[in-house]
C-alpha cells in the first residue's frame, strides 16, 4: 500500500494571483460574509478618493487621510487572505488533478462491432455499451466491465500503486478504469460510462473542487454566520443613530465616523471562520485524497464523522485473511509425528497459505525432510469443489485432508469411520473460532489439524478506540456463528454477523437504519451492492466491480479495508475543524468590543475611556489595531484550516471539553494580547 | 457584608432560591402530565368541565395537528382575542361594571393595549385604575391573562413532543392543549395564590372608588377593584400588567411582605416548573435540571449584582447631607433593598414587567441589570413556556457550534440540527434583536420619538432602549419617564410586540415540525452530552456573548456612560 507519492508544494505565486482574481464582486457574493467585507473596503476607498479630491472634507469625521487609508488598506487585505486561503486549499489539489489529466490525454479505442471487426475510433466518441478490445500496451480507453480475458494492468496514474493487478472477466476483479495502461494480454471490455462522466474525470472534478458544492452541515452553518453578520451589521448601522442623538443630548463631541463604523464591523462579522469555512473544506476532501479514497462527495465526508456503526469484513480488517495452522491434533493411537507427516506429504502441492502453513508447522515441530512436490514421485489430487478436499497418492497410500463433513463421507465410502475423540477435538476448534482439517489415510482418520484465524495484533486497540469514540464496531464473516463468536470476542467487536450473506448485511443496515444509527461499510463483489448502497457511507474497493464503484460514495484506491477507520477519522476532524474556528471567531469579538468601543466615542463620551482595558495608546491605534489583528489571524489560522484541528479518540465530553478551552476561552483571550501587541507595535514606529 | 450585598439580603435571595425549586419539581412533574393528556388528580373534579369545553369547540381530542396546523391555530385564536379585546376598549364607555363612568380608549391606544395582553407582554401605556374599567381589566384583561400564557405553554408542549416523538408529523391538538392548560394549571394555581393574597389584605370588590377624609383635612380618591383575582393570574401568567398604574408597589395589590413573597414566586414558578416539565416529557430528567441550572447561574449572580448596586447607591448622596449612599428613590421601605432588586431582576428575568419599585429611579448599572436580562430574549426562565422555548433555541445554537467541536454534525436528544432548524432559530434570535434596535434608532432620530424623551442624555436614551427591549421580548416593565401613551410610541411598541411574540413563536413551531419528522439517533460516548456543567457553561457563554455582542454599543451609550458620569461627578 503506496500512498500518492507526489508532496504537493503550494504553488505561493499562483495562489496569490487567485486571491485577487476572486476581487471580483460576483465571486464575493457567494459568500455574504466576505462580500460585506468587500462593500466595506469599497466604501472606504470611495472615502479615501473624496478625501484626495477635497482635503477640506469632513466625510471621515475630521480623522486623518492616513489612517483612513490604512484601514482602507486592510480590508482589502482582509478580503484578500480569505481569498488566498481558498486559493492555497485549491492548489493543494491541483498537482494531482494535472497529473490525472495527463492520463486522461487523447487515446484511441479499438471498438469491436457485432461481428467482432474491430475499428480504431477515438476515445471520446465511446458510449454506454460499446464493447472494445484492449491488448497488451494499449491505454485503457474508458471505464468499463471485462467480460472476455484476463490481463494484467498498470493503474498507478490512478491509484499511486506501481504493483500491476489483474482485471478478468466474472468474479470480482472485472473492472477497469480508463486512465490505466494493460501491460499484457488482452481483455475485451463492455464501456460503462459516457465520455465526461468517467471515474478519472469524477475525480479531476473533485480534486480541483471545480465542482465543490457545499455539503448540508456547511449551509447550515452559512445560515448561522450570515444571521450573526446580519445581528452585527444592525447593531453597527443603528450605533450610527444613537451617536447622533448622544452628541446631541450631551452637546459635545462629534458623531462616530463611517469609517469607523466599517472597521467595528468588519472587527465583529465573524471574518476569520467566513474567510477559512470553504478552505476547511476543500481541505478536508484533499486528506482524503491523500489517504488515496475518492469520495463522491463532500456530503459523504461529512456523513462519514457521524458514523456510528462500522461494518467491517473479518477478512483483511480484522484478521490476515488467511488462517495458519497452529496445531497437530492426533487420532487415538496415533502419534502427532505420523499425523504431522501425512498432513505434510497431502499438502506438498497446495499452494493455498493454509496449505503452506500445514508444511511449515509440520516441518518445525518435526524436523520433516525438505522436498519439493516435483521431487517425489506422487500424484496429487487437487481440491474440487465436489469432494471438498485434497490429497496425494504416494506408493499406495492413499492420504486425504479436507473439512470434518467431506472425510467422513471419504472414509465412510471406504468402510471406515471417525473416532469420538476426534469430532469432539474438531467441536473444540470449531468452538475457539479455528477451523478444523481432517487427515485420513484410507478408511482410517489420523487426527485434525488447527487451523487457526491471526487476529491482526493492533486490530484490539483500534477498535477500543472507535468504542471511545461511541462508535459500535460490526464484525462480518461467512463463518459459523461459533467460530464468529470466538474471533469477535478475541478481537473485541462488538457484534457480528456470522454465516452474511448479502441479504443478511442489507437486512442488518436497514435494521440499524431503523434505529437512527448511521452505518458505514466496506464492499468489494457484486453482491455487496445493495448493502453499499444501503448505508450512510459505503467504501468500495479499487479492485472491486463496476457495480460495487457504483454503489458506494468512496473507492479507496488502494483496496484496504482498514481504511475505513481512516476515512471516519477525517469525517470528523473535518467537524472539528469547523467547530473549533467559529467558535474562536465569535470569542474574539469581546475583545474589539473594548478596543473599538472606547475609541470611538473617545471624543462624546471621554469616560468610555475607561473601558480600553487594553491600555491602548490611542483611539485610531485602537481601531487600526484591531482591523489589523483581525486581518491577520486568517492568515495565522490557514495552517490550522489546512491540517485540521488534531484528532485524538476520545469521547465526546473530553473532546469538547479541550475545544472548549483552546478555541473559547482561548478565543476570548488571545485577540486581547494580539490587539495589545499590534498598538505596541504601530506606537513603536510612530504611526500613532 | 459580602460583595456588598447584606446577610440579610444573601439570605433572602437564599431562601426565596430554595423555596422556588422545592415548588418547581413536583409542579414541573404535574405539568408533565396534564401537557401528555394523563390523568391527574384534578380529573374527577375538572373532566367533565373539560368535556363540555371540547364538545363547545367542536374539536377531537384524538385529532393531533401537524406544526402549520397549530401555527394556524394559534394565530386564529391570538387574532380573535385581539380583536375580541380591541373592540371592547375602544367600547369600553357603553360597557356595564364601570361605576367611575371611564370612556373608551383612543385607537392607539387600544390597539397598543390589546396586543399587549394577547402577547403575553403587558406593557401598560394606559394608567390602570384612571383608564379602565372593572369590566375591561376583568372580562378583557383578566382573561388574555390566562390565555396568553396557555398560548406560550402550549407552543412549548409542541416544542417538547418534537423532541420525544420521531418520524411524525402529528404535534398534539391547540384546543385540547389549551383548555387543559387553563383548567388543570393556571386557574387552580391562580386560585390558591388569589386566597392567598386576599388573607394579606389585597382587596376583591366591585364598588366605585371611595374619597376619603386624610388626617392632614386633604381629600384623597382611593382607587378600588376586583384586584385579587387578577393579581394572581398577573404574576403566574408572566404577564405583569397591574390593577393600578403602580403595579406592585400599590398597597392594595401587594401589601405585605409574605404578600410580595407570595407574588415574587409567583412570577418564576411556571417557567422554572416547565424546566422539570421539560425533563420529563423528553424522558431524561438530566436535560431539564442543566437548563434549570442555566437559567438560574445567570439570574442569581444578576440579582447579586443588582442588589449590591442598589446597596451601594450613589456616592453623591453622602456628598449632598444623607446618611448613606444606599438608593432608595423609587422604592417602598416595606419591601427594601433586597426585595426590590429580586424583584427587578425576577421580573425581568422572567417576562413579568410587573415592578414592585421604579425601575428608571435604580442607579444606571443597577437599571442596566433588569434591561440585560431582557435583552438575552427572556429566556432566563422568561415567560410562561414562551421563555424555555426561546431558551431551547439558544440551546440548539449551542449545540451546534459545541456539536461541531466534537467531531459530529450537530443533534440534540438524538435530533440532527441541520439548516432549517438553523435558519428558523436565527430569525427568532434575530427578530426581537433587529426590532430593538431600528425602533430604538427610528424613536431617537424621529421628532415624534424625541418628544417623549423627558430626561436628558445618556438617561433620556436609557428609557427609549429601555421601552424597545420590553415590548419586543414581551416583557412588558417600563423604566418609567417616557412618554410612551401618543400615537407613535403606542403604534410602534404595539408593533415591537407583535412582531416579537410571533416571529419567535411560529419559527419555534417550525422546528418543531422539522424536529419530529425526523428520527432519534441513539446516544453512544460519541454523543455530545449536553446535561453536563461544560454543556451548561457553554450555552450560559452563547447566550450571554450574542446579548453582549448585540447591545454593547447600545449599552455603552446609555447606562454604562450614565454611570461613569455618575462616579466622576
Amino acid at each position: 500500500m503506496t500512498t500518492q507519492s507526489q508532496t504537493y508544494k503550494p504553488d505561493m505565486m499562483g495562489a496569490v494571483l487567485a486571491a485577487f482574481k476572486r476581487l471580483d464582486p460576483r465571486y464575493q457574493i457567494r459568500n455574504p460574509v466576505m462580500f460585506l467585507v468587500w462593500v466595506g473596503s469599497v466604501i472606504t476607498t470611495a472615502i479615501l478618493g473624496v478625501m484626495f479630491a477635497n482635503p477640506g472634507t469632513l466625510i471621515s469625521g475630521g480623522q486623518p487621510v492616513w489612517f483612513v487609508g490604512l484601514i482602507c488598506f486592510w480590508l482589502w487585505f482582509t478580503v484578500l487572505f480569505a481569498n488566498f486561503a481558498e486559493a492555497i486549499a485549491e492548489g493543494r489539489g491541483k498537482a494531482q488533478a494535472d497529473s490525472l489529466k495527463k492520463a486522461r490525454r487523447d487515446v484511441s479505442a479499438k471498438k469491436l462491432d457485432k461481428a467482432k471487426r474491430q475499428t480504431v475510433v477515438a476515445a471520446n466518441t465511446l458510449r454506454k455499451g460499446d464493447l472494445i478490445i484492449i491488448e497488451a500496451g494499449d491505454a485503457v480507453p474508458a471505464d468499463g466491465q471485462v467480460i472476455e480475458g484476463i490481463a494484467s494492468v498498470d493503474e498507478s496514474a490512478i491509484t499511486g500503486e506501481s504493483a500491476p493487478v489483474i482485471r478478468e472477466s466474472g468474479g470480482d476483479r472485472d473492472a477497469v478504469t480508463g486512465g490505466t495502461r494493460v501491460l499484457s494480454d488482452w481483455i475485451i471490455v463492455r464501456v460503462t460510462a459516457d465520455p465526461g462522466e468517467s471515474f478519472l474525470d469524477k475525480m479531476i472534478g473533485l480534486v480541483e473542487s471545480a465542482k465543490r458544492q457545499k455539503t448540508p452541515n456547511e449551509i447550515a452553518l452559512s445560515i448561522l454566520l450570515a444571521a450573526l453578520t446580519l445581528v452585527f451589521l444592525l447593531a453597527c448601522a443603528t450605533l450610527l443613530p444613537f451617536s447622533l442623538f448622544s452628541v446631541e443630548k450631551a452637546g459635545s463631541g462629534t458623531v462616530i465616523s463611517i469609517v469607523v463604523l466599517i472597521a467595528l464591523l468588519v472587527c465583529l462579522i465573524p471574518t476569520t471562520i467566513g474567510g477559512l469555512l470553504s478552505a476547511i473544506g476543500i481541505s478536508g476532501m484533499q486528506r482524503l485524497i491523500k489517504a488515496n479514497v475518492i469520495a463522491s462527495s463532500g456530503r459523504a465526508v461529512e456523513a462519514a464523522g457521524d458514523i456510528n456503526v462500522l461494518l467491517l469484513d473479518k477478512t483483511g480488517t480484522i484478521t490476515f485473511g488467511n488462517r495458519q495452522a497452529v496445531e497437530f491434533l492426533p487420532a487415538p493411537n496415533v502419534t502427532a509425528r505420523q499425523l504431522a507427516e501425512a498432513a505434510e506429504l497431502s499438502s506438498l502441492a497446495d499452494e493455498t497459505p493454509e496449505g503452506r502453513s500445514v508444511v511449515t508447522l509440520a516441518r518445525a515441530q518435526f524436523d520433516i525432510a525438505v522436498r519439493a512436490a516435483a521431487d517425489i514421485e506422487a500424484t496429487f489430487i487437487p481440491f474440487s469443489a465436489e469432494h471438498r478436499a485434497s490429497g496425494v497418492i504416494i506408493n499406495e497410500r492413499h492420504i486425504m485432508k479436507g473439512a470434518g463433513d467431506a472425510i467422513a463421507k471419504l472414509v465412510a465410502l471406504k468402510g471406515g469411520q471417525v473416532p469420538s475423540g476426534v469430532n469432539a477435538a474438531v467441536e473444540d476448534i470449531a468452538r475457539k473460532g479455528g477451523t478444523p482439517l481432517l487427515v485420513a489415510e484410507g478408511p482410517k482418520v489420523l487426527g485434525v489439524i488447527y487451523l487457526k484465524d491471526i487476529v491482526k495484533p493492533d486490530i484490539k486497540t483500534r477498535l477500543a478506540e472507535l468504542r471511545k469514540m461511541g462508535i459500535k464496531s460490526v464484525m462480518i464473516t461467512g463463518d459459523n456463528p461459533l467460530t464468529a463468536a470466538a474471533i469477535a470476542s478475541e478481537a473485541g467487536v462488538d457484534d457480528f454477523i456470522a454465516e452474511a450473506t448479502p441479504e443478511t448485511k442489507l437486512k442488518y443496515i436497514r435494521k440499524m437504519q431503523e434505529g437512527g444509527e448511521m452505518v458505514a461499510m466496506v464492499g468489494d463483489g457484486t453482491n455487496d451492492a445493495p448493502a453499499l448502497a444501503q448505508s450512510d457511507v459505503a467504501v468500495a474497493m479499487n479492485s472491486g466491480t463496476q457495480a460495487a464503484k457504483e454503489a458506494g460514495n468512496m473507492v479507496d484506491l488502494d483496496s484496504d479495508p482498514t481504511k475505513l477507520i481512516e476515512i471516519v477519522e477525517i469525517g470528523k476532524q473535518l467537524l472539528m475543524t469547523r467547530g473549533a474556528l467559529t467558535t474562536f471567531s465569535i470569542s474574539n469579538d469581546l475583545a474589539k468590543y473594548f478596543a473599538i468601543i472606547p475609541a470611538a466615542f473617545a471624543t462624546t463620551y471621554p469616560a468610555l475611556g475607561v473601558l480600553n482595558v487594553m491600555g491602548l495608546s490611542s483611539p485610531l491605534s485602537a481601531i487600526l489595531a484591531a482591523v489589523i489583528f483581525n486581518a491577520l489571524i486568517i492568515v495565522a489560522l490557514i495552517p490550522l484550516a489546512l491540517k485540521g484541528v488534531k484528532y485524538r479518540a476520545e469521547s465526546a465530553s473530553n473532546m469538547l471539553t479541550r475545544h472548549a478551552l483552546i478555541y473559547g476561552l482561548g478565543g476570548i483571550i488571545a485577540p486581547f494580547i494580539g490587539i495589545k501587541i499590534i498598538d505596541l507595535g504601530l506606537t513603536a514606529v510612530g504611526l500613532v | 457584608m459580602m460583595l456588598g450585598v447584606t446577610p440579610s439580603g444573601w439570605l433572602q435571595l437564599g431562601f426565596y432560591m430554595c423555596v422556588l425549586t422545592a415548588l418547581a419539581v413536583p409542579l414541573g412533574g404535574y405539568i408533565a402530565r396534564v401537557l401528555s393528556g394523563e390523568r391527574t388528580t384534578m380529573s374527577f373534579l375538572l373532566g367533565p368541565v373539560e368535556r363540555a369545553f371540547l364538545n363547545l369547540s367542536q374539536s377531537r381530542p384524538s385529532e393531533d395537528m401537524t406544526w402549520k396546523q397549530y401555527a394556524g391555530a394559534v394565530i386564529a385564536f391570538s387574532l380573535g382575542g385581539f380583536l375580541l379585546l380591541f373592540g371592547l376598549l375602544l367600547a369600553q364607555g357603553v360597557l356595564p361594571l364601570n361605576p367611575q363612568g371611564l370612556p373608551g380608549l383612543t385607537p392607539d391606544l387600544a390597539f397598543n393595549t390589546a396586543v399587549s395582553f394577547v402577547t403575553n407582554t403587558n406593557w401598560q401605556s394606559y394608567g390602570g385604575e384612571m383608564t379602565l374599567s372593572y369590566f375591561s381589566q376583568m372580562v378583557g384583561l383578566t382573561m388574555q391573562n390566562f390565555v396568553s400564557a396557555a398560548v406560550g405553554i402550549a407552543v412549548l408542549a409542541v416544542l417538547m413532543r418534537s423532541l420525544s416523538r420521531q418520524s411524525t408529523d402529528k404535534l398534539g391538538n391547540f384546543w385540547t392543549d389549551l383548555v387543559r392548560i387553563n383548567l388543570y394549571i393556571l386557574l387552580p394555581l391562580a386560585l390558591i395564590v388569589a386566597v392567598i393574597l386576599g388573607s394579606q389584605g389585597v382587596i376583591q370588590t366591585f364598588s366605585a372608588y371611595i374619597t376619603a377624609q386624610t388626617i392632614e383635612g386633604g381629600q384623597q380618591t382611593l382607587a378600588l377593584g376586583p384586584v385579587a383575582s387578577q393579581e394572581a393570574i398577573k404574576m403566574l401568567g408572566t404577564n405583569g400588567g397591574g390593577f393600578f398604574n403602580t403595579n406592585s408597589a400599590h398597597p392594595f395589590e401587594n401589601p405585605t411582605p409574605f404578600s410580595n413573597f407570595v407574588e415574587l414566586i409567583s412570577i418564576l414558578i411556571l417557567p422554572a416548573a416547565l424546566c422539570f416539565t421539560f425533563g420529563k416529557m423528553v424522558g431524561d430528567k438530566r436535560q431539564g435540571v442543566a437548563i434549570f441550572a442555566a437559567m438560574t447561574l445567570v439570574f442569581v449572580p444578576m440579582t447579586v449584582a443588582c442588589i449590591a448596586l442598589e446597596q451601594s447607591g450613589n456616592p453623591h448622596l453622602i456628598a449632598a447631607g444623607a446618611d448613606s449612599a444606599i438608593n432608595m428613590e423609587g422604592k417602598e421601605t416595606r419591601f427594601g433593598i433586597a426585595n426590590s432588586a429580586l424583584w427587578a431582576t425576577a421580573t425581568t428575568a422572567a417576562s413579568n414587567g410587573s415592578v414592585n419599585a421604579m425601575h428608571d429611579s435604580f442607579t444606571p448599572l443597577g437599571g442596566m441589570i433588569p434591561m440585560i436580562l431582557m435583552k438575552f430574549g427572556e429566556v432566563i426562565y422568561g415567560g410562561a413556556g414562551s421563555g424555555l422555548y426561546g431558551m431551547l433555541v439558544f440551546v440548539i445554537l449551542t449545540v451546534f457550534i459545541a456539536g461541531l467541536m466534537v467531531g459530529r454534525t450537530p443533534e440534540y436528544l438524538g435530533k440532527k440540527i441541520g439548516g432549517y432548524e438553523i435558519k428558523m432559530a436565527s430569525i427568532a434570535v434575530l427578530f426581537p434583536c433587529a426590532l430593538v434596535l431600528i425602533c430604538t434608532a427610528v424613536a431617537v432620530l424621529s421628532p415624534l420619538g424625541q418628544a417623549g424623551i423627558y430626561n436628558p442624555g445618556a438617561q433620556g436614551f436609557s428609557e427609549v432602549l429601555y421601552a424597545f427591549t420590553s415590548a419586543a421580548n414581551n416583557n412588558g416593565s417600563a423604566f418609567a419617564g417616557l412618554g410612551a401613551n401618543n400615537p407613535f410610541y403606542n403604534s410602534l411598541l404595539g408593533l415591537c410586540m407583535l412582531f416579537g411574540r410571533f416571529f419567535v413563536l411560529l419559527p419555534v413551531l417550525a422546528i418543531a415540525g422539522s424536529l419530529a419528522a425526523k428520527q432519534t439517533v441513539p446516544a453512544s460516548a460519541g454523543t455530545l452530552p449536553t446535561h453536563t456543567p461544560l454543556f451548561v457553561a457553554i450555552l450560559i457563554g452563547v447566550i450571554v456573548l450574542v446579548g453582549v455582542l448585540t447591545y454593547a454599543p447600545a449599552l455603552a451609550l446609555g447606562p454604562v456612560i450614565e454611570h461613569l458620569i455618575m462616579i466622576k461627578g
